[in-house]
């Protein structure tokens, strides 16, 4: 698999994405700087890092959504082709219009940095083949606007089309309250574009790849990514 | 916009209504606790000066309107409202 990682300035989890990709695939992939105009010629997958590009200026994602890479990032979705926004990588997919919906400031205004479980919705994708549909997983989230929010046509499409990634949930999976850190919509932790080849969370499997840091339950995304 | 800024105009926006505005909800609160009476509500949005290399106003609208669709607002969820100055 040959993947290219976008920085912006002001990105920080790029190093954590390089060594998930290049843990579960045996290849380290591109890091790609933002002006560029093309990805790497034979890129499967693009990964847009978590961190906060331009110091979250104008709104969360906003400006790096519209940078010169993100035509290319575009028309390699359009091809077919693989894409991964995490945490901030999320909130481009959404300003950059490859992803329907806003991330909202948290409902209780606060930053939050915690483990967080997530529900898998369906394993039949190329970023959740090696997990099973319904799985708990525990993975990090540390973000201040992760609030999902879109319009009731646009959830009622999501829902009804499969396209739910993830849902916040507790250690047995169950959804709602407490369970919901941000207040997003239905839960929703990642959303898939319609035909499932972009992805975009706000949790950071990236971050549970090892188990010195707390965890593995991340390690499945890369190695389904790996397998895909 | 090569001979200097010739009109001036203010774009605000502002969070659609119905969608949850936790900031302005925080500001509302802290008004309330200060014994600003009669505060009802509170909403908050922002507020962009541009100056602008354009001498007609409807073109300039235009330009402003781009903008605003392109960057300034995320109008899933903001609204924009245009003054020329």
């Amino acid at each position: 698999m040959k993947a290219a990682v976008v920085l912006f300035p002001g990105s920080n989890r790029e190093g954590d994405a390089v060594r998930a990709i290049e843990a579960a695939s045996g290849h380290k992939p591109a890091i790609v700087w933002h002006a560029e105009h093309e990805l790497p010629a034979g890129t499967d997958l693009v990964v847009l890092p978590g961190g906060f590009s331009y110091g979250d200026y104008l709104r969360c994602g906003a400006i790096a959504g519209r940078a010169a890479i993100m035509d290319a990032v575009r028309a390699h979705a359009a091809r077919g082709g693989l894409v991964l926004g995490i945490c901030n990588g999320f909130q481009i997919l959404c300003e950059g219009g490859l992803l329907p919906g806003v991330l909202m400031r948290n409902k209780d205004l606060r930053f939050i940095c915690k483990m967080q479980h997530l529900r898998v919705e369906r394993a039949d994708t190329a970023y959740a083949s090696a997990y099973t549909a319904g799985q708990v997983i525990k993975v990090a989230i540390a973000h201040g606007e992760g609030n999902y929010e879109a319009d009731d046509e646009t959830i009622a499409r999501l829902e009804g089309e499969g396209r739910v990634a993830f849902r916040y949930c507790d250690a047995n999976g169950a959804v709602g309250g407490t369970a919901n850190p941000n207040g997003s919509t239905r839960d929703i932790a990642g959303i898939y574009s319609e035909k499932r080849n972009v992805l975009g969370m706000m949790p950071h499997p990236e971050n549970l790849i090892d188990p010195l840091v707390g965890g593995i339950d991340g390690f499945g995304l890369f190695k389904s990514l790996a397998a895909a | 916009m090569n001979e200097g800024p010739r009109m001036k105009a203010r774009v605000t926006v502002t969070l659609k209504t119905g969608v949850l505005d936790p900031q302005g909800k925080a500001i509302e609160g802290a008004l309330k606790s200060l014994g600003i009476e009669d505060v009802g509500s509170v909403r908050q949005g922002k507020v962009f000066d541009i100056e602008l290399g354009v001498e007609d106003a409807a073109r300039a609208e235009t330009v402003l309107k781009t903008a605003c669709e392109k960057l300034l607002a995320n109008t899933v969820v903001e609204n924009y409202r245009i003054e020329i100055l």
